[in-house]
């Protein structure tokens, strides 16, 4: 058996108010439920709901109350039934009382572990804790909980509570709720919990912890602040990569008759020689190291490799304090470690949090040497920077962070910003437009949570490959399932903050003004185009352009145009001729372009058109550029100006020549019989 | 490519000599490990012998067999190179400059062989130069007349057309004992210096000296972007950035695997065999995980899928204050983000605008960057230039940072909390010691990048002396060790005593503490393993080969009570016990 083997009940808050939150619920405990099917398979779990309209617990059938809280799944091994049960959470009518729901789960654990597995048993509870929790029948419901906690803290129990508080910003001083706080923060104090308050459901999503690893300390033993000063410290893990699950390679060679195949692949690497016969196989202990110098490759064995390779000391050795400013952020190289004091040893504890208080308070970091183990292949050197804690019943700790050697930074020079021309600095305009945009897009605006916290930011690829493994488990042909939207908010701008901001990011987009490189070969630019408007970016571009089609300014946005409409003309012509799905949107673009020019000359009251018409002119003249088309456009300007000649619309071609607008050159577009200096030259013609 | 041509000059002081020909020693072996792909020619002017392709006299141009006169840098250059000043009087010989009366003019002649090796690969490809070593500070200082001008002024007409043809001339005076290198004399006007680069050349020129002595050696990386990237800022608005690698481990490079009869190059091959038949198999066409007793696959163009959750571009999510960026927000190295206008013209512009806003709010930017290979969310952290004296320090342009997502941060400091409420904290007294303490221990200039890796280090050294045959293994000073001379002040010391005292009291007895409560646990482990092992009889028992029947923990049971290790399988165990008996 399994010696890490867990024991989890989740307790989850089914009541009315909760319904709008199920769904990323739902996800979050199957993916968890998930997860231990693939990491820790022999784990246990039992899931119970409150707020449901029945009742159905031991503690009912044995001493009676307790009622609205359902046993949906007694504790058992993770199995895909636990996965169903998690999909099918039923949708309550009552709002259910959390602490009944705690004391259920706690005796659930208890009858069926007694003392067993101390220190493994959890209890997750999901809830907004919106509603007053019973009166208890003697004492206050302090006690109660006080009790309750003492309890879990005899039987090594462990609960998680997530608080999902929505948006409620209506009721800032609501005394159930206040109340509730309070009496979950006693757990927090008195046993080994953990209380989050999430606002969002994404961050529901990230708030649980899906997989649970035992943490093993990288080092124990002296932090040596000088050869007789010696701290005893534990260094663990702070972050490390979550990584994507490594699947196996499968074998389809087993006949499908075989039921104990393990359609497994071994992979075997063969040395050969580079030159002679091709099937002569060096035998790995006639294999030798080399290494290159200048040209040549120096052998050398690994006995004297062995020999001569740098062997540090294991230890932790302070090098001095210096100020945080020193040490840039971007300086980190790796994962982080906390360094904490031993947590047997009182003095550790209090000179760690005497160190790092000192450090936060001067504003220092501290540098150090460490070697965590004995036969480490070298030295680390890093930052120390405090964590103050708090909490009362946390101990201070410091982070540690990995710094480059001398060998590791690259000193490449760029060139400085102030020294760029004044043409490609932004004005006083646009830097003003810049630093509204700064301060509003704000995602952690007072008040409110701080949104994407990476604590409670889900890794929507691994959410998205463990719900695909359930789909596929089901259906071997399951096609991958699409990002729902609540894991879209981690990758893509959140909606509400856009409409927000629109007139700031507006007038940001008019402040700025992009260009293509026209000296950029064709198939480079359609890369660029391309890229730009990738399914995704249609995606949200079609969700907001839909009510607002003119928001986006130069939209290349996916929606589907089809024709060119009378207000956004421009917008919708580039949106037409970049479509890609059929190479016929360059020329139905191009001819309903000319078409809409026509209109608006024609159709024009004492030139009141005019500038529209020239906008489009002025757009149809870049997509030709863009698209190669030249003699599409300068056809199309010579058929103009004649039939402004022609219709005693003269004004117009005074007033196109006025703004310059020229035939395409050759030099814009190779296709075109127009050189250079004939650019002009219709209207030339037309003012002789 | 990158050449480098050193004309070391032999002149009667033979010091002087010795100081040249060791530090070109030095520099061409940190050369051949920093860029390994240079091209470097050692030519010696001023000779009794010649030998150069132009046959010109007083130019003596340094080879070895089988290696072209510029050519990279090979271990047995290097080794002879090293010897060089033990033949050197019989094979080259010295002579005097420029005498009167003759018409040989060898700094001329030097310059030109130089600029005919040079003319090897285009301008355009390698960064051409002559690094000249001199202590003659007026080559044509004997002679005189209308000789010396002419010799004078052509050969700054052959420096002036080499420096045409893109070759870059520097020169590394070497004083005299008594008497400055006067710059002025000559070869201001050959390398072009006027105004107030003479006035600073001699400083900067003896500072270049010493580096060409003390370089570490560091692999040198070309500039090169690492990707273009589209970071889109809204819907319509998309700016082009450049990536760029500036900060990475560096790994002691690349392991060629030999065959050690040979030492011929080796080829790896890889091959795929299935676990259950045997056979070999190509590039297997699915994955698989295993999942509630079933074998669930995948295919590649699944599992990209599921990988793309967002378009392989950068998209701003929004911006937070820096404090909302924590210390262990961090996974891996930074890349750094420069804005490019190669395609798109007014990225730059609008990424300064941002660049400038968010260093004055003090905000980093969120976005999520949809890599291929871990798609994640990212901030975007604007750095200001920084520079000194000596030039660019930090770059301006903005620095991603690669964040965790929730399931990469662990909850360590809850792991330990105390369920009694409250966690001992450190009295006024005690933080006002450690403040004094942090204030006195404190390296004031330090620098992020001051050490030299000291793992790198020794393998580049044992490689040089591996390759140049060198007798004994260098030792290399590993420059990270706390300095104990520095923690040795009385002023540190004291403040740390006084911490110290204050935090443990008087009698450091943390030790004691500690290791308390382990030696009590071990002993008691010992008398119960003691107590255990009496009851059976081992010898007996091995003798009738029955230990095996036993289980691992009475087994364990004996190797404790007789102080053996406890690890292994059983049957190591078993043969531990054996041995021990002596059987």
């Amino acid at each position: 058996m399994a010696r890490n083997k867990e024991a989890l009940i989740l307790l989850i808050d089914v009541g009315p108010s909760m319904h709008s939150v199920l769904p990323e619920v739902q996800k979050v405990c199957s993916l968890l439920i998930q997860k231990k099917l693939v990491f820790n398979k022999y784990d246990e779990v039992g899931i119970v709901v409150f707020g449901t309209k029945d009742t159905n617990n031991d503690l009912m059938k044995e001493v009676g109350g307790y009622e609205h809280i359902t046993v949906l799944q007694p504790i058992k091994v993770v199995d895909g039934d636990l996965v169903d049960v998690t999909h099918q959470l039923p949708q309550g009518t009552v709002p259910g009382d959390f602490m009944d729901a705690i004391v259920v789960g706690m005796d659930m654990l208890i009858k069926k572990y007694q003392d067993t597995i101390k220190g493994k048993k959890r209890i997750c509870l999901i809830t907004n804790a919106m509603y007053p929790i019973k009166d208890p029948y003697e004492g206050t419901k302090e006690d109660q909980v006080y009790t309750i906690a003492e309890q879990m803290a005899a039987h090594g129990m462990k609960i998680d509570c997530i608080i999902y508080r929505g948006h409620q910003k209506q009721e800032p001083h609501n005394t159930t709720i206040e109340e509730n706080d309070m009496l979950l923060s006693i757990f927090s104090k008195k046993t080994k919990a953990k209380a989050v308050h999430v606002e969002s459901s994404t961050s529901l999503l990230g708030a649980l912890r899906t997989r649970n690893l035992a943490p093993v300390t990288t080092f124990r033993g002296d932090l040596e602040l000088s050869p007789t000063c010696k701290i005893k410290v534990w260094v663990y893990k702070k972050t490390s990569e979550e990584k994507f699950p490594t699947l196996k390679k499968y074998s389809d060679k087993a006949p499908s008759t075989d039921k104990f195949a393990t359609h497994e692949i071994k992979i075997d690497y063969e040395y050969k020689s580079i030159q002679g016969p091709n099937t002569v196989v060096i035998p790995p202990e006639q294999r030798i190291k080399g290494y290159r110098y200048g040209p040549q490759v120096i052998p050398i064995s690994s006995a004297e490799f062995d020999a001569t390779k740098f062997k540090p000391e294991k230890g932790v050795k302070l090098l001095g304090f210096t100020n945080a400013s020193n040490i840039m952020r971007h300086y980190y190289m790796k994962d982080v470690n906390i360094i904490i004091a031993d947590p047997g040893n009182k003095k550790a504890i209090l000179a760690v949090s005497a160190l790092a208080r000192a450090m936060k308070e001067t504003n220092k970091v501290g540098i150090l040497r460490c070697v965590w183990r004995q036969g480490q292949a070298n030295v680390v050197i890093g930052v120390l920077t405090p964590n103050v804690s708090d909490k009362d019943n946390i101990a201070d700790s410091f982070y540690f962070n990995v710094l480059p050697f001398a060998e590791d930074v690259r000193e490449f020079q760029f060139p400085s910003f102030s020294n760029l021309p004044k043409s490609i600095q932004p004005n006083e305009e646009q830097q003003k437009a810049a630093d509204k945009l700064v301060m509003m897009m704000d995602l952690a605006p007072a008040g409110k949570e701080e949104a994407l916290r990476p604590e409670f930011t889900p890794n929507p690829v691994l959410e998205r490959f463990y719900h695909h493994l359930e789909l596929k488990s089901k259906n071997p042909d399951a096609a991958v399932p699409p990002l729902d939207s609540t894991l879209k908010r981690i990758t893509e701008p959140d909606p509400e903050v856009i409409s927000q901001n629109k007139l700031i990011i507006d007038e940001f987009c008019k402040n700025f003004e992009l260009k293509e490189n026209p000296k950029l070969k064709k198939s480079a630019r359609r890369l660029l185009r391309d890229q730009k408007s990738g399914s995704f970016e249609g995606q949200v571009g079609k969700s907001k352009t839909e009510d607002k089609p003119t928001n986006l300014v130069g939209s290349t946005s996916g929606v589907k145009v089809e024709t060119i409409g009378d207000v956004t003309a421009v917008q919708d012509f580039e949106a037409m001729i970049s479509r890609r799905d059929s190479p016929e949107w360059v020329s139905k673009a191009i001819f309903g372009m000319k078409n809409k020019i026509f209109d608006l000359v024609e159709n024009s009251c004492e030139g009141d058109n005019y500038a529209k018409a020239l906008e489009c002119l002025v757009a149809l003249r870049k997509g030709c550029v863009i698209e190669q088309e030249p003699k599409q456009f300068n056809n199309f300007l010579r058929h103009i100006y004649r039939f402004c000649q022609e219709k005693n619309l003269k004004r117009f071609c005074e007033f196109l020549a006025s703004k310059d607008v020229t035939f395409i050159t050759k030099t814009e577009a190779e296709d075109s019989d127009i050189a250079e200096r004939d650019a002009r030259s219709l209207f030339v013609k037309g003012e002789t | 490519m990158f050449s480098t041509t050193c004309s070391g000059e032999d002149e009667e002081s033979t010091s002087h000599f010795h100081v040249a020909v060791s530090s070109v020693a030095q520099s061409i072996k940190v050369q051949i490990i920093n860029r390994p792909y240079d091209e470097i020619a050692i030519c010696f002017f001023n000779t009794r012998e010649k030998k150069n392709l132009q046959d010109l006299s007083g130019v003596y141009v340094f080879n070895i067999p089988e290696r072209e006169q510029l050519d990279n840098l090979t271990a047995l250059f290097i080794k002879e190179f090293d010897r060089v000043e033990e033949t050197f009087s019989t094979v080259i010989g010295s002579e005097f400059g420029i005498v009167p009366g003759s018409r040989d003019n060898s700094l001329y002649n030097a310059l030109w062989v130089a600029q005919a090796l040079l003319r090897k690969g285009s301008a355009k490809t390698a960064d051409k130069r002559i690094l000249l070593l001199t202590n003659e500070d007026d080559p044509f200082g004997n002679i005189k007349g209308v000789t010396k001008l002419d010799m004078a002024r052509t050969t700054l007409q052959r420096a002036k057309d080499a420096q045409d043809l893109g070759v870059s001339i520097e020169l590394l005076p070497l004083s005299r004992p008594n008497e400055e290198f006067n710059v002025s004399l000559f070869y201001a006007d050959l390398i072009g210096l006027d105004g107030d680069e003479l006035a600073q050349f001699m400083p900067l020129a003896g500072e270049k000296f010493e580096d060409m002595n003390k370089q570490i050696r560091k692999r040198m990386f070309k500039k090169r972007r690492v990707r273009r990237i589209i970071f889109t800022i809204t819907g319509g608005l998309s700016i082009e950035l450049n990536t760029y690698a500036l900060i990475r481990p560096t790994i002691p490079g690349t392991i060629t695997w030999l065959d050690s009869v040979t030492n011929l190059p080796l080829r790896a091959e890889r091959s795929f065999i299935c676990a259950d038949t045997g056979s070999i198999i190509q590039e297997p066409p699915k994955r698989f995980q295993t999942y509630k007793n079933e074998d669930i696959k995948f295919t590649p163009e699944e599992l990209s899928e599921i990988k793309r959750v967002s378009t392989g571009n950068l998209r701003l999510l929004g911006f937070k204050p820096l404090s909302c960026l924590k210390d262990y927000h961090n996974l891996k190295p930074s890349t750094f983000v420069f804005p490019s206008d190669e395609e798109v013209i007014g990225s730059t512009c609008i990424f300064i605008a941002l660049h400038r806003s968010m260093i004055r709010l003090k905000r980093f930017a969120v976005a999520f960057y949809g890599s291929s290979s871990r798609p994640q969310l990212v901030g975007l952290v604007a750095q200001e230039e920084v520079t000194d004296g000596s030039g660019q320090i930090e770059p301006p342009g903005m620095h991603m940072i690669y964040l965790p997502y929730s399931d990469d941060i662990r909850p360590i400091e809850e792991l330990h909390s105390d369920t009694s409420g409250m966690m001992p904290l450190a009295s006024e007294d005690q933080i006002e010691k450690a403040t004094a303490l942090v204030k006195r221990v404190d390296l004031r200039d330090f620098s992020v990048c001051q050490f030299a890796n000291p793992a790198i280090q020794r393998h580049y050294a044992v490689i040089q002396a591996l390759a140049l045959d060198e007798d004994e293994m260098p030792e290399t000073h590993d420059e990270t060790l706390p300095d104990e001379e520095g923690m040795s002040r009385p002023g540190i010391v004291k403040a740390m005593e006084e911490f110290k005292v204050s935090v443990y009291g008087e009698n450091y007895d943390e030790e004691d503490e500690a290791t308390g409560h382990g030696k009590g646990a071990r002993k008691r482990k010992t008398e119960e393993a003691v107590n255990k092992a009496a009851y059976y009889d081992w010898s007996k028992l091995a003798d009738d080969g029955k230990l095996k029947d036993l289980t691992v923990q009475e087994l364990k049971s004996y190797l404790t009570a007789n102080k053996l290790t406890v690890a292994g399988k059983k049957e190591v165990l078993i043969t531990r016990i054996l041995t021990h008996l002596g059987k």
